[in-house]
């Protein structure tokens, strides 16, 4: 396993972990824009323009594109967050100069107005899809009621109204503000011609224009609520929570992960123990999520209706028992456990390590090893993660709860608005 | 695919051992499939299997539940449960030197387990919460749907049961049930990953060598003729599902079967995806998939799309299956046979994926298709292979089904004609 890296004159990163004995080889081309760098009128844009990157160049129709992907015999895709949108395929070790060669090129789209037309259609398909699916915009609304100003409170996909109101032009220029050779890192994980692969991108991506792309970063304040909203037509109540945790830049986010471990892992923590393994709730689990400069803690949980006052008051319990005790040693030990079984058995994939090896560089310009990453994990210590709960107050939260519930903590149901 | 070996042995009890050594991995998994799925549900008990299995992972041998997940996560491994129509399966993926000993905690599950009477409330709920989230989940419930209709009884039963047949079911049901299904004979236990076939052997020998075989019943089936099916829920989109008959897994025309499918339905180019989604922007979601029982096997397809436009998606899609028995192109089958490729060489970056292809194959066929067995079958499909089964098999007989505010109307002679 060797890293290695370039830097292209116009400021593009390439990166990658190159593994001769590996079957396969993973590309990412990871993006530096997301909802957190839109304006409320924009909201959405950053996860439609991911679909326009489909839809065509000068030299290649959206059904060329498609196609291309598919002759190589890629898995492909895209995603889009707060933070980034990252293009990947894994396909082959053959086909590494044909992959590059057509992502790299996608990464430059014509935006075309009856392209343009026909996707957002597509986008607003995706949204009613959600709409029909639970959480039923929880997840999303307590990120808005968390975050509130704050750009992380802008959800992904944006809303019925924001993208009908999008226009071609709007995203052209989104694109230009963002698309920056200097806002994008190129990853490459297993079978990797390097050497190669760097004459090749300097010959496609070479010739885009730097420009200055920034970020702002702001803090985030410390929001407590509960929102309420009735959805006649759900069976089940969902909940979800959110406390302020520790940033990507923060090194406590890997006693932060230990801690999510073995309070709300999906099994053996204490959360399982009290609202899983009793059939107390069809789902719990607490875990911790970063972005640049600040974090959270996010708790998920789904019930029969007449228990959400019941298992919200556990959840509390366990929270405040932890703040007060910590965890044991025993616990420690099982999480450390599973958590390094995951590291390994996730980077046995190039198409799996190339996230972690991606959104690293991407955020902080940081490369880890998998070794690295787990020795970093083994010297957390019981006091590391109880300094957590002392740093982050976890029953500090912004709860927002959907289903046939009409009031919850003396707090009335409102009606759902429409996504 | 470099020397791949697969060994096979079967025991005096019945069971079945498989093992694919994968020497260049760091981990191990494994797939147990015990003949003790949802068919053996007395039929006024749906659902007893779930609970069975769910009882079983509550202590066995010398551990009381908590010993039970705290011993495997300790082992880093990574497991699952799941009940289907034929088996309950049991699988895990952990660092390979933890194989053996996670091994013998699964032999005591499924030979001695304690089945605690004073859990089997819990047991009851976790049972009843799967059925009620699943009430939630509109795409699976289309699915289910389909699958009744196709299949009839037993075999299109939903494997989480009815609310009444869990509510009804005690704990001497759970009993007789565990004595009267779980069983070595017919059962398969399969192994992928870095593992040594001899010290495999003796060590299942050792484990599972005592387990008595016996003969169990299932339900008797009972076909249907419902081939339409509308649910009325308050949603933001239409659920489509539509089935016709298909040649099963071990049938030798099956991949002239899936690599038809495969033309509607896998990757950006496909026909589905080109005329739902990107010609008309109808549906975020489109796809079909080829499904399989030992004797008989259907193709499923299924699109989300919103009320308006449901009816234009649903003639869309039965033109697309109809158009499917004129045939497929030269380029389409290319497109295919690469992405099958790709999707076979990166299953052996998998121990999980291949464990379970293992044992997949040993069900259907009773005996594992090598990968090089598998290109060769690719390599002899062709167009006019392809083409001669669909004039043979045209898509026809369509089953219908629908979840959403307004059923749709079918035009008229598809749902019967055609054949």
């Amino acid at each position: 396993m060797e890293f290695r890296q370039h830097k292209l004159d116009n400021g593009l990163e390439i990166i990658a972990e190159c593994n001769p004995q590996a079957y396969s080889t993973a590309l990412g081309f990871f993006v530096k824009a997301g909802s957190r760098d839109e304006t409320d009128q924009l909201n959405g844009v950053s996860h439609f323009l991911e679909h326009m990157v489909f839809k065509g160049t000068p030299t290649r129709s959206a059904a060329d594109v498609n196609r291309e992907l598919d002759e190589i015999g890629s898995m492909s895709n895209a995603f889009t967050t707060e933070e980034q949108t990252a293009y990947y395929a894994a396909f082959l070790p053959e086909y590494q100069s044909q992959a590059v060669a057509l992502l790299s090129d996608i990464l430059r789209p014509s935006l075309r107005e009856e392209d343009f037309a026909m996707e957002k259609k597509v986008i607003l398909e995706e949204i009613a899809k959600y709409d029909d699916q639970p959480p039923y915009g929880a997840h999303d609304r307590c990120m808005v009621a968390h975050f509130q100003s704050h750009p992380l409170g802008r959800i992904v996909l944006g809303s019925t109204q924001s993208v009908s109101a999008l226009t071609r032009q709007q995203m052209l220029d989104y694109f230009r503000s963002r698309y920056s050779p200097s806002n994008i890192v190129v990853a490459l994980t297993g079978r990797v011609d390097f050497p190669r692969l760097v004459e090749q991108l300097d010959r496609c991506c070479g010739a885009w224009e730097p420009f200055e792309a920034p970020r702002q970063i702001l803090p985030a304040a410390d929001h407590q609520g509960l929102e309420v909203y009735y959805k006649e037509s759900s069976v089940q109540q969902y909940i979800v929570q959110i406390a302020n945790g520790p940033a990507v830049e923060d090194d406590h986010r890997y006693a932060a992960r230990v801690l999510g471990t073995v309070l709300g892992d999906d099994s053996g923590s204490r959360m399982f123990w009290e609202l899983l393994d009793t059939g107390l709730a069809e789902s719990a689990a607490l875990g911790s999520y970063e972005f640049q400069g600040t974090g959270l803690f996010m708790t998920y949980l789904s019930c029969a209706p007449e228990d959400t006052q019941a298992n919200l008051d556990t959840v509390r319990r366990i929270i405040e028992q932890a703040e007060r005790d910590g965890v044991t040693d025993e616990e420690l030990r099982q999480a450390k456990s599973k958590i390094l079984s995951h590291l390994v058995l996730q980077s046995e994939r190039p198409a799996n390590r190339l996230f972690s090896v991606g959104n690293n560089w991407l955020q902080h310009r940081v490369y880890r090893t998998v070794r690295q990453t787990m020795d970093r994990y083994q010297q957390i210590t019981r006091d590391d993660v109880h300094a957590i709960l002392q740093r982050y107050p976890l029953t500090h939260t912004t709860t927002v709860t959907v289903g046939p519930q009409t009031e919850v903590s003396g707090i009335a149901a409102r009606p759902l608005p429409a996504a | 695919m470099e020397n791949q070996s697969i060994h096979h042995h079967t025991f005096d009890n019945g069971l079945v051992l498989l093992a694919e050594p994968m020497s260049w991995l760091e981990s191990a998994a494994f797939a147990l499939l015990v003949p003790a799925g949802c068919n053996y549900d007395p039929g006024e008990r749906l659902g007893l299997a779930n609970l069975v299995g769910e009882m079983v992972q509550r202590g066995c041998g010398s551990r009381d539940s908590r010993q039970f997940i705290n011993d495997l996560e300790l082992l880093g491994a990574d497991t699952s449960a799941s009940v289907a129509n034929a088996h309950t399966s049991f699988g895990g993926a952990m660092p390979a030197d933890s194989l053996i000993e996670a091994l013998q905690i699964y032999a005591d599950v499924v030979q001695c387990p304690l089945l605690p009477e004073d859990q089997f409330e819990d047991a009851r709920l976790v049972c009843t919460q799967e059925i009620r989230s699943l009430e939630d989940d509109l795409p699976q419930r289309v699915f289910h749907q389909l699958r009744q209709m196709r299949y009839g009884d037993p075999y299109g039963r939903k494997s989480c049961g009815e609310f009444a047949g869990v509510q009804a079911a005690t704990a001497d049901d759970v009993q007789s049930f565990f004595h009267g299904t779980y069983r070595p004979n017919g059962a398969i236990l399969s192994v992928a990953g870095n593992v040594q076939w001899p010290e495999l052997l003796a060590q299942v020998e050792r484990m599972f060598g005592d387990w008595q075989p016996r003969q169990a019943a299932m339900a008797v089936p009972t076909p249907t003729s419902e081939t339409c099916r509308h649910v009325s829920v308050e949603s933001s989109q239409t659920h489509i599902g539509i089935g016709y008959a298909s040649v099963p897994y071990s049938h030798p025309d099956y991949f002239q079967a899936r690599g038809a499918v495969g033309v509607l339905s896998d990757g950006m180019s496909s026909r589905l995806f080109t005329e739902v989604r990107e010609n008309r922007g109808l549906a975020y979601a489109v796809f079909a998939s080829c499904h399989s029982l030992r004797d008989r096997g259907s193709v499923m397809c299924y699109a989300g799309t919103s009320t308006e436009r449901a009816q234009e998606t649903l003639d869309v899609l039965l033109a697309e299956l109809i158009k499917l028995a004129d045939g497929i192109r030269e380029d389409e089958l290319a497109r295919l046979k690469a992405k099958i490729k790709s999707g076979l060489v990166m299953q052996q970056e998998s121990s999980s994926s291949r464990s379970t292809s293992v044992a997949a194959d040993w069900y259907h066929l009773g005996r594992v298709r090598t990968m090089d067995e598998l290109v060769g079958i690719l390599d002899g499909l062709s167009c006019e292979s392809i083409n001669r089964y669909l004039a043979e098999h045209p898509p026809s007989d369509f089953t219908l089904a629908t979840l959403g505010v307004k059923p749709l109307e079918i035009p008229f002679g598809i749902s019967s004609a055609q054949t």
